[in-house]
């Protein structure tokens, strides 16, 4: 029993009247020791994450000039054109979220699924090409959309062959749509990666046992499935919007700042050729991510909360 | 190696040796051999420090020039290095060559007491004003600065401009019949999805003077700059304004065959790849713009640096540009003397008769921020 | 009549096993459909581009200088990021779903945010603070580059430890006389391996993809030499990052390939505890 609570999930404090001060304190301990594995981490995310978001933020609230505090900057970038650039990059990462999940899912399960030699073959050609692609991006994966699907593309050019002029109506590769098309070639190969590892939850003996109880696929999905796998789904999904959130390079190689989206805009102000000397600006808009990325957490822990009510 | 306890010592010598490397002093290369009393670092001019063979000799005992976003195929800088090199036997490293003006200023900050900080910078002047309001760029006057126009040169001689050029229309013939001339002739309904801008004008120098250029080709002025964003807007709206990054590959595979660029760009980066490619200044807007010349003031190799200026403002260096289609800021010198490279100067299509005049820092930071402002709304919406 | 029609009736089959693999069956269809499709969105923008690119520019790339001495800075500094992220979030992930779950949440909060944060933004914060000696070299890069992989890995591994039940293989484990660092590394690790895979593969293709922190740094990694020697010509530099994306997948063939193949050799324990309907201590959400 007492190797039992040595493996208690929570630190708690032991309701032990008898010995309770001299409990306490050694539940603290207890609890201390515990900590003191995450300690690595810890320090690493310290030093490598956390000081320099600090000195983001700290320069969020300076003038760029003269270093005074100043709420100027955090003014510029909650209005006009930034205001439109958040509201732009949500709604583009929030496709850029759902969809590749919803497919990456399917290819995975697709992959997964796969039996005998020629399954592990295309798992082992998915698993590294999805690797390749997920990390592909910027001014070579704008110039594939662009020599496929622009006005003179190889695709325009079969579709115009087929009698079917793309271009006749308001479709534009430098737009919304077209941007989240290209972002599709990295985010889905980098769904499939992630859930991977989750489909393994999914024992094949279940589903025998499940269809030897009679259950109808739909059935399997509603009660053990989609339980097993929508919690790891949604944390897939999370990892994606802010992929979408924080790419640059593909969107601005495509639209040339066209679109307006926050990554670029910090750009146009950390590294541009244009805007000089209005730095802090651009790390209030890096703050400004990190503040929707925390409510955008806070709404993924309700809908988590929700769906494992939902789902029990 | 993953046992709880060797976790915790390892983190607490990971933090102990960035703690310790922390409180080092970073290395710091003073610059000349140390053996003459010269310190090449505070060396306004050359002649007050011992003249050039004094010069030539501490350059060349550094033995090294960093340099920074300096593209080879970008007003010849590549044979630009390699003569130096050549000449002077200084080994030159080229950090970061897409990079912008923004860069070599965070470079220069980031980079400081490091071996591998930029020596000499070549950056648009809104950031050769912000360089030198920080602090960051050491005096220098090189041998011909009296060559050099009063407007074009800081007076505290810390930046000073090196070459510029137009922004002109360039395009393809094999793909656009009709010789184009204006930004008027743009707006004619032939030229659908076929012209571009090189970058987003928030971020790139010869976009924003591409939309500066319409302006004034608009009724605008220097410090009027939106009838420019209403004129792409037209553009785009009629079709014939593609807003994608466009660039010698994009002009190659044939999705905008006219680009809107540097004359000397097109010259040199796009002419190159495609034969009979032709350029063209706006028969209604002349805008150019000059980049600057400056040197750290904590240069790891400032006698390289100085020896570095001197051969680019050397007719020979002025010369160099010139056959990259760039107009080297001694132009007129060179031609007044007849030292310039005459085949060079003539390839150059011709420029607009007058004085040349650029936006005040003012004008252009009105400019920049209305463009940050609109641009996306009007172009795309 | 009865009789012969019963005699006829007799060779008549057994009563029909039921077609329990009836609707698994058509799913195979959907799988190629899915895969062609998928197939046809990814390789044909690489056909236009190799169209474009030619092949004589492929011959230019590999010959150029500086190829060999970047593309090994890459590998190194991948090697060197692969197995620091390992090493932190194996043991980090597994001790917190073991003994603290209760800070599950917010290692996802902390292990999201590297990927929000934009890199160039992440870069000149920490240019900003590491000291002089470690900006002196690439590590650098490759102690950053663990914090931009660490949301990956992360996830991989977070949903890999989903499908394990820990406690019990632990209390197993122990009871059998391992301890700590024995149930960690025979036990769980091989029973991770899709999830570690994963990791490893997000990893080093992070690695050796990375343009802007690297470039910022003024380091000539694998991608910032492709965008410096290639400003010359559109088919050389379209051919310079096609190859690119070729060589990063020959890479990762081979750590894949190696992986599985030693892990058949150490006859790895690969235990399949069967727990139909348990789920993780839901209520630590």
């Amino acid at each position: 029993m007492a190797a039992k609570s040595e493996l208690a999930p929570a630190p708690g404090i032991r309701m032990d009247p008898g010995a309770a001060p001299r409990g306490l304190a050694r539940s603290a301990l207890r609890a201390g020791f515990r900590l003191l594995g995450i300690v690595p981490f810890s320090v690493y995310v310290l030093l490598g994450l956390v000081l320099p978001t600090i000195a983001i933020a700290i320069g969020a609230f300076e003038n760029s000039d003269t270093g005074a505090l100043t709420f100027s900057n955090l003014d510029v970038a909650a209005h006009g054109i930034y205001l439109t650039g958040f509201e732009t990059s949500i709604k583009l990462s929030v496709l850029a979220a759902v969809i590749p999940g919803i497919v990456g899912f399917l290819i995975a399960y697709a992959i997964f699924t796969a039996k005998g030699r020629a399954g592990s073959a295309i798992r082992r050609v998915a698993i590294t090409a999805s690797g390749v692609f997920a990390n592909f991006g910027g001014v070579p994966l704008a110039f594939l959309f662009i020599a496929s699907l622009g006005t003179t593309g190889i695709v325009t050019g079969w579709l115009n062959d087929l009698g079917v002029n793309i271009y006749a109506g308001k479709f534009s590769l430098f737009t919304l749509t077209g941007v989240l098309l290209a972002y599709m070639y990295f985010q889905i190969p980098l769904m499939v990666l992630v859930i991977l590892p989750a489909l393994e939850g999914l024992r094949p003996a279940w589903r025998e046992a499940a269809s030897n109880l009679g259950a109808s696929a739909w059935h399997f999905w509603r009660y053990i499935g989609g339980p097993v796998l929508f919690p790891p789904f949604l944390g897939c999904v999370l990892l994606l919007f802010g992929s979408a959130f924080s790419a640059y390079a593909t969107a601005d190689a495509m639209t040339a700042g066209a679109l307006p989206l926050t990554s670029i805009q910090i750009g146009s102000f950390l590294n541009g050729n244009v805007i000089a000397g209005q730095q802090n600006v651009g790390k209030a808009l890096g703050l400004g991510m990190v503040v929707i990325i925390a409510i955008v957490m806070i709404f993924y822990t309700l809908l988590q909360r929700r769906a494992a009510k939902w789902l029990r | 190696m993953r046992s709880k306890k060797t976790l915790a010592v390892a983190a607490v010598a990971l933090s102990g040796a960035l703690l310790a490397a922390g409180c080092s002093s970073g290395s710091n290369s003073s610059g000349g051999g140390g053996s003459k009393s010269v310190n090449w670092a505070n060396c306004v001019t050359v002649a007050s420090c011992g003249g050039m063979k004094a010069l030539i000799t501490a350059a060349k005992k550094e033995g090294q020039l960093n340099v920074i976003t300096l593209p080879s195929n970008w007003a010849n800088y590549g044979t630009i290095m390699k003569d130096f090199t050549a000449k002077y036997g200084i080994h030159i490293t080229d950090a970061n060559p897409e990079g912008s003006s923004q860069d070599e200023l965070n470079a220069v900050t980031s980079l400081k007491g490091q071996s591998r900080a930029p020596d000499v910078l070549d950056m648009g002047t809104p950031f050769a004003i912000k360089g030198d309001q920080e602090g960051l760029l050491a005096p220098y006057k090189v041998a011909t600065w009296a060559n050099i126009p009063a407007s074009a040169k800081a007076s505290d001689a810390t930046w000073y401009g090196d070459y510029g050029g137009y922004v002109a229309i360039g395009y393809n013939p094999a793909k656009v019949k009709v010789a184009p001339t204006s930004f008027k002739d743009l707006l004619k309904p032939i030229y659908k999805n076929q012209i571009a801008i090189n970058n987003n004008p928030t971020e790139a120098g010869a976009a924003f003077a591409a939309v500066y250029a319409a302006a004034l080709a608009n009724g605008g002025s220097f410090s009027n700059i939106q009838p420019g964003i209403d004129y792409f807007a037209k553009l785009r709206k009629e079709g014939n304004f593609e807003p994608v990054v466009g660039g010698p590959t994009t002009v190659q595979n044939g999705s905008t065959p006219i680009l809107v660029w540097w004359d000397y760009l097109l010259a040199s980066e796009v002419k190159t790849v495609i034969p009979g490619f032709k350029i063209v200044i706006p028969s209604d807007a002349a805008f150019a713009s000059y980049y600057d010349q400056a040197i750290n003031k904590d240069a790891p190799n400032p006698a390289a640096a100085r020896l570095w200026e001197e051969f680019l403002y050397s007719t020979e260096g002025q010369n160099l540009w010139l056959e990259g289609y760039a107009r080297p800021i001694e132009l007129p010198t060179l031609v007044a003397n007849g030292t310039v490279n005459k085949a060079a100067y003539d390839a150059l299509p011709p420029a607009p008769s007058g004085t040349l005049t650029f936006p005040s820092q003012a004008e252009y930071n009105k400019a920049e921020d209305l463009v940050s402002q609109d641009w996306a709304k009007e172009v795309l919406g | 009549m009865a009789a012969i029609a019963d005699v006829q009736a007799a060779p008549a089959p057994a009563p029909a096993i039921p077609q329990r693999n009836s609707r698994p069956r058509h799913f195979p269809v959907w799988r190629w459909i899915i895969l062609s499709l998928a197939g046809l969105y990814f390789l044909i923008p690489l056909w236009a581009a190799l169209k474009f690119a030619g092949v004589k520019a492929f011959g230019q790339v590999s010959h150029q200088s500086g190829f060999t001495s970047a593309l090994g800075l890459s590998v190194r500094l991948a090697v060197i990021t692969t197995v620091l992220t390992l090493v932190l979030m194996v043991p980090t992930t597994v001790y917190v779903h073991l003994r603290l779950p209760r800070l599950r949440r917010a290692l996802e909060v902390i292990t999201i945010l590297p990927i929000v944060i934009p890199p160039i933004v992440l870069i000149i914060g920490v240019l900003q603070i590491a000291p002089a000696s470690l900006k002196a070299t690439s590590n650098l890069l490759a102690l950053e580059y663990v914090v931009l992989a660490m949301p990956f890995a992360y996830r991989s591994i977070d949903t890999g430890l989903r499908a394990l039940d820990l406690k019990t293989l632990f209390e197993a484990s122990s009871s059998l006389g391992a301890n700590w660092l024995t149930t960690l590394w025979r036990v769980v690790v091989p029973n991770l391996r899709t999830a570690l895979l994963s990791a490893v593969v997000l990893t080093v293709a992070l690695v050796l993809g990375e343009y802007t922190m690297a470039s910022l740094d003024l380091y000539q990694t694998f991608p910032v030499w492709i965008v410096l020697f290639s400003q010359d010509s559109g088919p050389v530099s379209t051919a310079a990052s096609l190859l690119s994306l070729f060589v990063t997948w020959v890479l990762l063939m081979a750590i894949v390939t190696i992986a599985s193949q030693s892990s058949r050799r150490r006859g790895g324990a690969e235990v399949a505890l069967f727990t139909v309907g348990r789920r993780e201590t839901g209520d630590s959400r």
